[in-house]
């Protein structure tokens, strides 16, 4: 049975950082992951506020910007790599060559479907845990976590965001720590 | 044919059936899917081509936007 310090020793990619990559960033920066790489190229908005692991002191700022000094404000150990880019394929395999697991923490699905795609295709050596159905509220055993093979999604796969249906804290940040906890389980269970 | 779709065993009533058919017969309404095939990637462009057969093993997955 592995210690819990040898993630210490470990990389996870956070690809977006936005409600389910800041939340899942922080929660794997509190246990003392070795390395987190964090790429997004959006700029920290008010509405942001209501599911993201942001300060009303950082509106503005670039997210991967504000998320490493939240990190850091936790637990000076993690080494925090950023990237303020859109992520694309090409890019994809370079930023997150290194790591052990890559988290896909995007908003729009088909932003989703690109990453699964390039990981599964390209990286086939890498697991990636993705989220996908989290807007509104209620509901929390819908909730679930599917496997197949190095691929995992967390969330309820079915309700997208809308007007009427929004992201909020409660459901997003369940999905994005139950992503964590999946990492976690990974990393601890499986010979990496 | 006896396939294994999402992990769980499924009865299709053919001996063959092309990816886009398996979609539209088992109803996976969202248009952002996710699918391999006997542990491959395939392009929706290659939907109509890839053809699934008895033991095959398929994955079909929704993606919904929300993060």
């Amino acid at each position: 049975m592995l210690s819990l310090s040898s993630i210490s020793n470990k990389t996870v990619g956070i690809a977006g950082c936005g409600g389910l990559g800041s939340n899942c960033a922080v929660a794997l920066a509190r246990i003392g992951i070795g390395k987190l790489i964090i790429a997004d190229f959006d700029v920290v908005s008010i509405s942001n506020l209501n599911r993201q692991y942001y300060f009303l002191d950082q509106v503005g700022l670039n997210k991967v910007d504000a998320l490493m000094d939240n990190i850091y404000r936790i637990n000076r150990n993690v080494i925090v790599e950023k990237h303020c880019i859109k992520l694309t394929p090409a890019n994809v395999t370079e930023i997150f060559s290194d790591c052990e697991v890559i988290v896909e923490a995007f908003d729009l699905s088909e932003m989703k479907k690109m990453i699964i795609e390039t990981v599964l295709s390209l990286m086939p050596d890498k697991y990636i845990v993705a989220g996908s159905g989290m807007a509104g509220w209620g509901d929390n055993n819908s909730i679930k976590t599917l496997n197949f093979d190095k691929l995992y999604i967390c969330g309820d796969l079915t309700s997208e965001i809308s007007e009427n249906l929004p992201p909020l804290a409660p459901r997003v940040g369940i999905v994005a720590n139950m992503q964590a906890n999946q990492v976690l389980e990974i990393l601890m269970s499986k010979n990496l | 044919m006896n396939i294994t779709l999402n992990n769980s065993p499924e009865f299709i009533d053919r001996d063959e059936i092309s990816i886009s058919e398996l979609i539209k017969l088992k109803n996976f309404i969202f248009k952002m899917l996710v699918v391999k095939h006997n542990g491959q990637v395939i392009k929706k462009q290659d939907y109509d081509t890839t053809i699934v057969k008895n033991g095959d093993n398929v994955v079909i997955l929704h993606l919904v936007s929300g993060g």
